[in-house]
């Protein structure tokens, strides 16, 4: 057990894989597509921790510029990825990504 | 002091990552991954990314989730259906798995503490000042593009949005 005041940098590792593997599970395992995109989200913010931990460690900023991007893209990937769930929603009234497969087979 | 609290919102964002994952209805899933956004938010405070934390809870906690949020109302979306063929043996191995993956990560993780070495607070401290020179000096390419990309995605939102595609 370290000193009471630092944490140790692996364990912001560890809460990152974590989180990605709670993204990971919930992109395979939900069937709404809604939920499937947030699960892409939480994913994004799993690797920003890391970013984020990594920068602190290197005292260096280029881990929280790396971030501000992930942001911005994952801003631009919602806006777009929400317009083609509209669209899809307006064409098949469903939300149910085993009910839009025509891309299938 | 600092263990308390990385403790505390790890806690936090673990437990509301697991209820996004298990929660049936679209809603609570989002509020769930707010709460994940929120305690992460502080997570970046805490590792000294003053600029990082805001713009966390400014643009994800506050834009793209209100983006969701407003599209789950707007579609009416309700509980997810159960799935009609669920595909039982890849859940029954799919979730060992995972959980296999993840303590692998740990123990590699936790191997390598000694020369990862700790998070202090206050040890390194970054606000807008510094963030705001080096996006504009080494990163200055990169943050134009970003930008072009932004627009491009803006117009495709829109084109998708009012397009019919049959």
């Amino acid at each position: 057990m370290p000193q009471l005041t630092a944490v140790p940098l692996s364990w912001y590792l560890i809460l990152s894989a974590i989180l990605f593997a709670l993204g990971i599970a919930g992109f395979v395992f939900r069937r709404n597509v809604i939920t499937v995109f947030m699960s892409i989200e939480l994913m994004l913010n799993a690797v920003n921790l890391s970013f984020v931990a990594f920068s602190h460690q290197l005292r260096q900023v280029d881990g929280q510029i790396y971030t501000f991007f992930v942001m911005v893209v994952a801003a631009a990937e919602a806006a777009v990825g929400l317009a083609i769930i509209l669209t899809v929603f307006k064409n098949r009234q469903t939300l149910t990504i085993d009910e839009v497969s025509s891309l299938k087979n | 002091m600092d263990l308390i609290f990385f403790l505390l919102f790890a806690s936090i964002a673990v437990g509301c990552g697991i209820s996004l994952v298990v929660q049936k209805h679209p809603i609570a899933s989002a509020l769930s991954l707010i709460g994940v956004m929120g305690s992460l938010a502080v997570l970046y405070l805490l590792l000294g990314a003053e600029f990082i934390a805001a713009v966390q809870l400014i643009v994800y906690a506050g834009a793209i989730m209100v983006l969701f949020v407003f599209v789950i109302m707007l579609l009416n979306a309700a509980e997810e259906a159960p799935s009609r063929k669920t595909n039982w043996p890849s859940r029954l191995l799919g979730v060992p798995l995972l959980a296999v993956f993840v303590a692998l990560l740990a123990y590699l993780f936790d191997k390598m503490s000694p020369s990862l070495g700790t998070v202090t607070f206050g040890a390194f401290t970054t606000g807008g000042k510094q963030i705001g020179r080096s996006l504009f000096n080494n990163y200055l390419l990169p943050f134009e593009v970003t930008s072009v990309l932004v627009l491009i995605a803006i117009l495709g939102a829109i084109v998708l949005a009012r397009k019919e595609i049959d």
